[in-house]
């Protein structure tokens, strides 16, 4: 607990430091969600339908950019092989970095949806819907993407790799928090879906750690 | 053997997925039996230039 | 015990035992890709709702079927060489990655020349074609990282992990269909239940399935033993294998 407390608050010091960088993804965020009405139509009726799946996918695809910060500076000065040879679990290690990772990146993403939500005319019903899936799944692709990231350190074009190999992981997530979002926008029962995504929650945080702390062990081959 | 080719109507279908398939499954054949001669081909080549 | 089955995973004794099994799976599969290929086209009824069109169901399920079995290979290798290294595992990743997606873009292919005639549209986003895509870049991803590594063993076991955290989609595949009333038919062939296909078109069904399997395999070694021979080129029983065969 007390090393998991340790590399969460030095990553999340070294995040403060760096806050000019994690304000990137929330610009994009920011600037992608609002070409929709740009490029496509202004129409309340039709942007409302599509609000759903396009906030989810522009997060999606923020949280996706900045997935690399999450091991990638570490692992290039150093840092993150002498973190490893730290006595003590790799595991709960790697679980307080991927933490201090959706704290810094994945969670200002779940509080400026709303803001999102009203800019595509998202129905008022619906938003709770949104911050609840947002707020479950965020976690799991800070968690899946960390696999992806572990897995492609030591190689030149890794950041691409990273993102391809990650995004199929994405679907179902995707899908399911946007069926919830759907639901909800026509007074639907949801409670389904929340307990299908934090079942899925639930099992990565238990299980991916480990993927993680072996894929950087073959990283650092 | 018309009634045979036409196949009520959905040749195209039913026989572009079992050409496909065929194609498919004899393609991979020849490309791994290439495959293995060109590596027998090259460990040749490699063991003479010892 | 683990001494007795690494004899057979030592790649000089793998190459010779899988001639065999390559030779003879090659066999069984002609000889079950011909009957099974006579009663789908020749002998099995039209349906009485789709017609002639059935006869698609005689290539795609059983290439459906060979799609998740390959990854549920590719996995156990996967496991057998994060777990004790062996080499003829960790090739047999890769081999099973690349002949895995050809199924898959076979069974969504040859699914998508079905579906245009049944249904009216080549393509719908219904759970089992979705999570049937979302395999096929699983293996694109398996693929792509085995090959990304300069050292192909570090390549293999990196895949190997991706292929183990990838191994959720399989029940979800195997399962949509159940779990989700849309458009795509539900289970016809369960191990618990009593089909609930007639036999005239479960018999050809069956035989197209097991020659599929009879060829996975025969294709498997093959690449593998090509495979194998040009890593462990440098050994002396290779060297010695060449001088036979020159």
């Amino acid at each position: 607990m007390r090393l998991f407390l340790f590399i969460f608050k030095r990553d999340i010091l070294l995040a403060i430091r760096r806050r000019r960088e994690l304000a990137n993804p929330l610009v994009f965020f920011i600037m992608v969600v609002s070409m929709f009405p740009l490029g496509v139509t202004p129409d309340h009726a039709f942007l409302a339908e599509l609000s759903a799946g396009v906030i989810w996918v522009t997060a999606l695809l923020a949280a996706l950019m900045s997935m690399d910060n999450m091991f990638r500076s570490d692992y290039d000065d150093g840092s993150l092989e002498q973190l490893l040879l730290m006595p003590g679990s790799k595991v709960v290690l790697i679980s307080a970095k991927i933490a201090a990772h959706w704290v810094s990146i994945g969670l200002p993403l779940v509080i400026i949806a709303p803001l999102m939500s009203f800019l595509l005319f998202l129905p008022a019903q619906a938003l709770p819907s949104l911050i609840i899936t947002l707020l479950i799944s965020t976690p799991i692709l800070s968690l899946l993407g960390a696999v992806g990231v572990a897995l492609t350190l030591s190689l030149r074009g890794g950041g691409v790799l990273s993102s391809l190999l990650t995004l199929p992981f994405y679907v179902p997530v995707l899908i399911f928090s946007t069926m919830a979002i759907n639901a909800a926008a026509v007074n639907q029962p949801v409670s389904g879906y929340y307990a299908l995504l934090a079942a899925f929650l639930i099992i990565s945080i238990l299980l991916v750690p480990f993927a993680v702390v072996a894929a950087l062990r073959v990283s650092y081959n | 053997m018309n009634e045979f080719f036409h196949m009520g109507g959905y040749a195209f279908y039913v026989w572009a997925s079992y050409g496909l398939t065929a194609g498919v499954l004899l393609a991979n054949l020849i490309f791994a039996t290439m495959r293995r001669r060109r590596i027998l081909q090259l460990i040749q080549e490699l063991t003479e230039e010892d | 015990m683990f001494t007795f089955l690494h004899k057979y995973a030592s790649p000089q004794y793998f190459y010779s035992w899988s001639a065999n099994w390559q030779k003879w799976s090659s066999v069984i599969a002609v000889l079950l890709m011909s009957v099974g290929l006579y009663y789908s086209l020749l002998n099995s009824p039209a349906d009485y709702q789709q017609g002639e069109t059935v006869r698609i169901m005689y290539v795609h399920v059983p290439a459906a079927w060979l799609s998740m079995f390959t990854y549920m290979v590719m996995a156990a290798a996967a496991i057998v060489a994060l777990i004790w290294r062996i080499k003829v595992a960790e090739i047999m990743i890769g081999q099973c990655a690349f002949i895995g997606a050809s199924f898959t873009a076979l069974a969504l292919i040859t699914g998508m020349l079905w579906g245009k005639p049944m249904w009216g549209a080549y393509w719908v986003w219904d759970a089992r074609l979705t999570s049937e895509l979302v395999l096929l870049f699983l293996y694109f991803g398996v693929i792509a990282l085995s090959g990304a590594f300069e050292d192909e063993r570090t390549g293999a076991r990196a895949a190997a992990i991706l292929t183990l955290v990838g191994i959720v989609n399989i029940p979800i595949i195997h399962y949509s269909v159940e779990w989700w009333n849309t458009l795509h038919q539900g289970p016809t062939v369960s191990k618990f239940d009593s089909p609930s296909a007639h036999p005239s078109m479960l018999i050809p069904l069956l035989l197209m399935a097991l020659a599929y399997k009879a060829y996975f395999f025969a294709l498997l070694f093959k690449r593998a033993r090509a495979e194998l021979i040009f890593r462990e080129r440098n050994t002396s029983w290779v060297k010695a294998l060449l001088k036979e065969s020159v």
